[in-house]
């Protein structure tokens, strides 16, 4: 059993990072996730295991920084919340495009625009669907609670080392604030140069050594065939990433005659709404995706042949019921329910949505 | 025949390409300065010996090719984020030699935050400024750095201060700033100052061995396209306009603040 303690989400991220041997995090401050930096700055991890923390001059200069260190082999992330992450499209399509491993934290608070610094699920379609220019996906790991947002760092990471590409963890200002028991994982120390070398020594900008070609970490390249057979290997990556990294969770899935499709905070709702439905005869069960790309479509469709029906509950207008409704490609009613501007739905309002409108609408 | 391979010898070599330069054909313009400026490079990285230790950001403009030419690692960044690249990788790996080769538009323009924050923080990097007054790459539009009057393709009638503002001299805030160890205005439009260009480089790296802070060394250049000039026509007209509005040479030679010096204010 690791460390036991009770502690905020975002510093969670912070002491997981740390423990992972992270080599370098670079950030902005914004609401609601600004506990990350404060906690790192206060841990003063560069005395013990010499990971770099940085306060940069925007979410822009963050994310590039982050794009820098990437291109080095070494372990590094950004953490924000979405005005910041907006900003930052821009890098997490260079960091995709030139193939790089880097963790992002997007703390959800209700948009568009400056919004709200309230908890929201509205940022599913920029983490999910590309979110800058070009044709890429970022892995995105949708945890509901604050044990998950400890594990995902490390898992992020091993996904993103593993895959070359950007992962994210997309929490929202719930997860984020709310205190949780948490199980730390153990200190695992920062790669040295030679575990480098093994896991990055063909790509790396680390020098170039005599007996070895430049390494040039790049998203460019003018020569549109070789550009679309660039394309052709990206898409190949997210295929592998479908067939193999699908992650999800059914609860109360095997009796149930309708389904919650719910991530996050939305799912933690869900749970309570199970209950208070099943006291009322419904039986109703949840699918929690916890990767949200790659998204559990296989394990939607299956439960599509056996119940009457779906309601997709987000903290957003109608985002991710767009994917289950692709994966249920008509076969049973699929509707949305969700509240928004930062607004958390209560567990009684998502069973009369189900009532309305999935069993009512029939 | 003979008489070539008897003349052909070490001892007699008075000029030769440095290995770190590869055979790669440039694809700059005739007369452009990016060229002469990367064999600078090149050269100042084979004497100091840290070919293998030193890491380029190439920047977005004309020069994002950069890494066909000078034979090191290099990272390509995105439009006036090199120095947000440099920060990290320096920081991360703090023996290694880290520069940045920006533009006028990518430096002084989009990346303008970036520059200014990564010499305010005194960043032991070398930031090398290729400043010719015009976005190259694009087709010469106007840049920060265009002179007034000056035309280019988005001020066809000249640049209008009313209009576009003022030319930015960006090494002079950069001089400004406490950050800072080394900030200074060369050119290479002749033998003398590609030598005194040449050893403003080396300065620059020689000043991350001894972690004193951001070197920063602006390169005034020609663009011919974009200018529309031969290249020795290029080089007087830099020689008489931008060099007056440019001063050339040393804007700081020093170490950057002491940090001590600034503890005084809440004391
Ligand atoms: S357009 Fe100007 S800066 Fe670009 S290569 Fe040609 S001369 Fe050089």
């Amino acid at each position: 059993m690791g460390e036991l303690k009770l502690m905020k989400g975002n510093e969670v991220i912070a002491e997981a990072a740390i423990r992972c041997g992270c080599d370098g995090y670079f950030g902005y401050p914004i609401t609601p996730q600004s506990e990350v930096m404060e906690t790192l700055m206060a841990r003063k991890p560069w005395e013990t295991t010499g990971m770099v923390v940085l306060q940069a001059e925007s979410e822009v200069a963050s994310i590039n920084m982050v794009y820098g260190g990437a291109s080095c082999g070494k372990k590094v992330m950004t953490t924000s919340s979405s005005p910041g992450i907006s900003l930052m499209q821009e890098g997490i399509t260079y960091i995709a495009g030139a193939e790089l491993p880097c963790l992002i934290m997007n703390c959800v608070r209700g948009g568009p625009g400056l919004g709200t610094i309230q908890p929201a699920q509205s940022d599913y379609f920029q983490a999910c669907k590309g979110g800058g220019h070009g044709d890429y996906h970022l892995i995105v790991l949708a945890p509901s609670s604050v044990q998950e947002m400890n594990d995902f760092v490390n898992l992020g990471f091993e996904l993103a080392f593993k895959y070359r590409n950007p992962a994210m963890i997309l929490s929202d200002g719930a997860i984020g604030q709310m205190m949780e028991k948490v199980e730390l994982a153990d200190y695992k120390p920062r790669w040295t140069d030679e575990e480098i070398e093994k896991i990055s020594g063909d790509w790396a900008t680390t020098g170039k050594k005599a007996n070895r070609k430049q390494h040039i970490i790049t998203s460019l390249e003018l020569d549109s065939e070789i550009m679309e057979k660039l394309n052709h290997k990206l898409q190949a990556k997210y295929k592998k990433m479908e067939e193999e990294e699908v992650r999800y969770e059914e609860i109360q899935c095997d009796d149930a005659e309708y389904i919650f499709v719910a991530y996050g905070s939305s799912a933690r709702i869900c749970q309570k709404s199970i209950q208070i439905a099943r006291e009322k005869g419904i039986k109703v069960g949840l699918l929690r995706p916890i990767t949200l790309y790659p998204f559990p479509t296989k394990p939607i469709q299956k439960l599509a042949e056996k119940v009457k029906g779906m309601l997709s509950v987000e903290m957003s207008a109608g985002q991710m019921v767009e994917d289950v409704r692709l994966a249920v490609n008509g076969k049973i009613p699929v509707e949305h329910f969700g509240r928004l501007g930062g607004i958390i739905p209560s567990p009684i309002e998502v069973v009369e949505a189900l009532e309305q409108k999935i069993i009512g609408g029939k | 025949m003979a008489d070539l391979e008897k003349i052909m010898k070490e001892e007699n070599i008075v000029y030769k390409k440095t290995k770190v330069l590869t055979d790669n054909v440039m694809h700059y313009c005739p007369g452009c300065s990016h060229g002469v400026v990367h064999k600078l490079i090149a050269e100042v990285i084979e004497e100091l010996g840290i070919q293998d230790k030193t890491i380029g950001i190439s920047p977005v403009g004309c020069s994002v090719f950069a890494y066909n030419y000078i034979d090191i690692d290099w990272q390509e960044a995105a439009h006036g984020r090199a120095p947000a690249n440099a920060t990290a990788t320096k920081r991360l790996m703090p023996d290694k030699f880290v520069f940045s080769y920006q533009g006028d538009g990518d430096l002084a323009s989009i990346g303008a935050a970036e520059t200014l924050h990564a010499c305010n923080r005194g960043e032991n990097i070398t930031m090398i400024f290729i400043n010719n007054a015009m976005y190259g790459m694009t087709g010469g539009q106007m840049a920060p750095t265009t002179l007034v009057g000056m035309k280019t393709s988005t001020t066809p009638y000249g640049r209008n201060i009313d209009l576009n503002g003022y030319p930015m001299k960006m090494t002079e805030i950069v001089a400004s700033l406490p950050g800072t160890c080394y900030v200074t205005r060369q050119s290479v439009h002749d033998a003398a100052s590609v030598k005194r260009c040449k050893k403003a480089i080396k300065k620059g790296f020689e000043n991350q061995a001894k972690k004193i802070g951001t070197s920063f060394i602006e390169i005034t250049s020609t663009c011919n396209s974009g200018w529309k000039m031969p290249p020795v026509e290029a080089n007087k007209w830099m020689e008489k306009h931008m060099f007056a509005y440019y001063p050339q040479g040393d804007l700081k030679d020093a170490e950057r603040d002491n940090p001590d010096d600034y503890i005084k204010y809440i004391k």
